[in-house]
């Protein structure tokens, strides 16, 4: 376990180098640079800050010089708001992008979860097609027009959730609401099909056979098996939600981290930018990680050490 | 002797986008304390589904026990509610399954798959739980039990899963065990030591048991009675020696016939030809007329009565009728 880890982590090191060495040169490679938009300023002006920033030297020194402050966990200075460095951006924006991004994992996991098991024990039932259309629907309509008719309905015409901000547990629903309905329709829509499947399977008739009640049957033997796929998407949901959140944040007015994503793209904020994408991109690396670990946990058969044992 | 299981007329029908199927249409027997019956019959002649309906396990929709009913103990499963069924379940009426590879929870250890069974039907410890488990996993021949009940499905071989399985089933002492082809899936030494290891629980614990295999290889070995199914009836029934020596059913001398044996030449092997009757729509007649090698006109149009031969032979066939009996007299 500990040899998989340590190859796990090697591996996720590379996994980012290669997102930072891409995101460098892409980055370079769009037209424009920071400085393209003030006019006013004269050309020795422009120089000095060129020079100040080192955007003056060879791409390779800049590079290599980037490459430093990554391993030294220091992002910069961002060129537009020359009063924050990145880390300073990230740490005020994070939490509160995070804190919209878990609750939004929370409710669409759980959510999604009681919703396909509900339909899958109510297979071709009333509940179950009332359950996969909202699903359908969820999948379908993206979350930012969900958002704008939950403002619309609930906020502005029935008034009794607050319209955009971030500041109590109140202003919180909508944006949860906005951003969880997808993933949540997703992860219902899995965890019917494979727990039509599993239900199907010879150790439920076995657990039938023994006389356990249909409550133990459905969540001790049928539940672990059937969300394996479940899990599986889950890596993949957490990195939508992620960017499902630059939008919502920007449509309800929240000051989490798409903020300064968006804008450092528009402005060449080169430092910004490059912190934005490393540590969104380390975040989803991890998420990824956490969810191999949870295959071995939920399923014996898969031997996370396979090579050392043989 | 005590009857412990009694089978009235038992009809299951299942509903399809083909229309309905008769699957089982009249099944009547019973079973005997400590006894073993044996069903047999080729694939899709309803020995499955009679099984799982005795412990209401057919899926329903689109089953449905039609008609008849199923004594255990005075009580009539049939009518019994969901929630007095699972008492039954495992507690007096287990059933072992086909396949062992698929029929134990990949996830869940075999320890606590055995302990949930006990817990489930019994006020008990959970300590106390597991020493029956222990005893039980020693019982089918688990060598090594303490630290193999820690282990998960897949670090069994078939085999071993197999009686983990029948420990399963045997744990909270049934008087009926089911199993529904309990070899099929084994190789053959296994199969002939999971044999052995019924006879020998059944000699331990006097448990009664229903055995459903198409293989009279099986029935050989174990079963003290037999009943011969054919397109969801019971055509045949009797004491094992009377249907090996003295098979009355064509269906049944066709069955014993088609088994390879080793005094004879291959060459004697016949099997039986044609294929069993669509049950959408099954034949007024005898559903095996078809295939008969003595059919005669009556056999198409009415189903034969049953003729008892002695005191639990019987036979459903129109050459049992004395005016067959003597046609056949006349021709010899």
């Amino acid at each position: 376990m500990t040899g998989y880890i340590i190859k796990r982590l090697i591996a996720m090191v590379v996994t980012l180098w290669f997102i930072i060495t891409l995101t460098f040169f892409l980055m370079h490679s769009i037209p424009g640079s920071p400085f393209n938009e003030e006019r006013n300023t004269s050309e020795a002006v422009q120089r000095n800050m060129e020079k100040f920033y080192h955007l003056d030297e060879p791409l390779y020194v800049q590079y290599g010089m980037y490459l430093k402050s990554v391993a030294t966990f220091d992002f910069g200075p961002s060129i537009k708001k020359s009063s924050q460095t990145v880390n300073e951006m990230l740490g005020r924006g994070f939490p509160v992008s995070f804190e919209l991004g878990i609750v939004t994992l929370i409710v669409a996991v759980f959510s999604g979860i009681a919703l396909g098991i509900i339909a899958a024990l109510r297979h071709n039932g009333f509940i179950d097609y009332l359950a996969m259309t909202i699903a359908v629907l969820g999948i379908s309509v993206p979350n930012f027009v969900l958002a704008t008719l939950l403002i619309q309905q609930l906020a502005v015409n029935l008034a009794i959730l607050p319209v955009a901000t971030w500041s109590s547990p109140k202003h919180m629903i909508l944006p949860t609401l906005a951003l969880a309905t997808g993933p949540m329709a997703i992860i219902a829509r899995l965890t019917r099909s494979s727990m039509l499947e599993v239900l199907t399977q010879d150790y439920i008739k076995t657990a039938k056979a023994k006389g356990l009640s249909p409550v133990k049957i459905v969540f001790k033997h049928a539940l672990r098996n059937a969300l394996l796929p479940v899990v599986t998407v889950l890596g993949s949901l957490a990195a939508s939600i992620l960017t499902g959140t630059f939008v919502i944040e920007k449509i309800f007015a929240i000051p989490g981290m798409g903020k300064y994503f968006v804008e450092s793209i528009n402005t060449r904020d080169y430092p910004v930018i490059m912190g934005t994408t490393v540590f969104y991109s380390s975040i989803l690396i991890i998420m990824l990680f956490l969810v191999d670990i949870a295959y071995g946990v939920l399923d014996p058969r898969i031997k996370l050490h396979k090579k050392e044992a043989s | 002797m005590e009857k412990v299981l009694e089978v009235k007329d038992l009809n299951v029908t299942f509903t399809t986008y083909g229309g309905e199927v008769q699957a089982v249409r009249g099944v009547s027997f019973d079973l005997f304390k400590g006894e073993t019956l044996a069903i047999v019959g080729e694939s899709g002649c309803g020995k499955s589904v009679t099984s799982q309906s005795i412990m209401r396990l057919i899926p329903s929709p689109p089953g449905r026990i039609a008609d008849g009913s199923v004594l255990f103990k005075g009580k009539d499963l049939t009518k019994l509610k969901e929630s007095e069924m699972r008492d039954i379940r495992g507690a007096d009426i287990s059933m072992i399954f086909q396949d062992p590879m698929t029929a134990l929870n990949p996830t869940i250890t075999i320890g606590e798959q055995i302990i949930e069974g006990i817990m489930q039907h019994e006020t008990i410890y959970r300590q106390d739980a597991r020493k029956k488990a222990l005893e039980m996993l020693n019982l089918v021949g688990i060598p090594n039990p303490t630290e193999r009940l820690k282990h998960y499905p897949h670090q069994f071989s078939g085999g071993m899963r197999q009686r983990i399985v029948i420990a399963m089933a045997l744990v909270c002492e049934p008087e009926v065990l089911i199993a529904d082809e309990p070899t099929t899936a084994l190789d053959v030494t296994i199969q002939a030591q999971i044999l052995d290891l019924f006879k020998d629980i059944q000699k331990k614990t006097g448990v009664s048991i229903i055995i459903i295999t198409h293989d009279l290889g099986v029935v050989a070995q174990v079963a003290d009675r037999i009943a011969v199914m054919y397109a969801g009836k019971i055509v045949e029934a009797g004491e094992r020696r009377e249907i090996f020596y003295n098979p009355q059913h064509p269906y049944t001398k066709g069955l014993l016939n088609s088994v390879p044996r080793l005094d004879l030449d291959g060459a004697d092997l016949i099997p039986i030809g044609g294929s069993p009757p669509d049950l959408f729509a099954p034949p007024t007649g005898c559903p095996f007329a078809a295939r008969c090698g003595y059919a005669m006109e009556v056999c198409d149009r009415v189903y034969p009565y049953k003729t008892h031969l002695s005191r639990d032979h019987h036979v459903d066939c129109w050459l049992q009728d004395e005016r067959a009996q003597k046609m056949l007299a006349g021709v010899k």
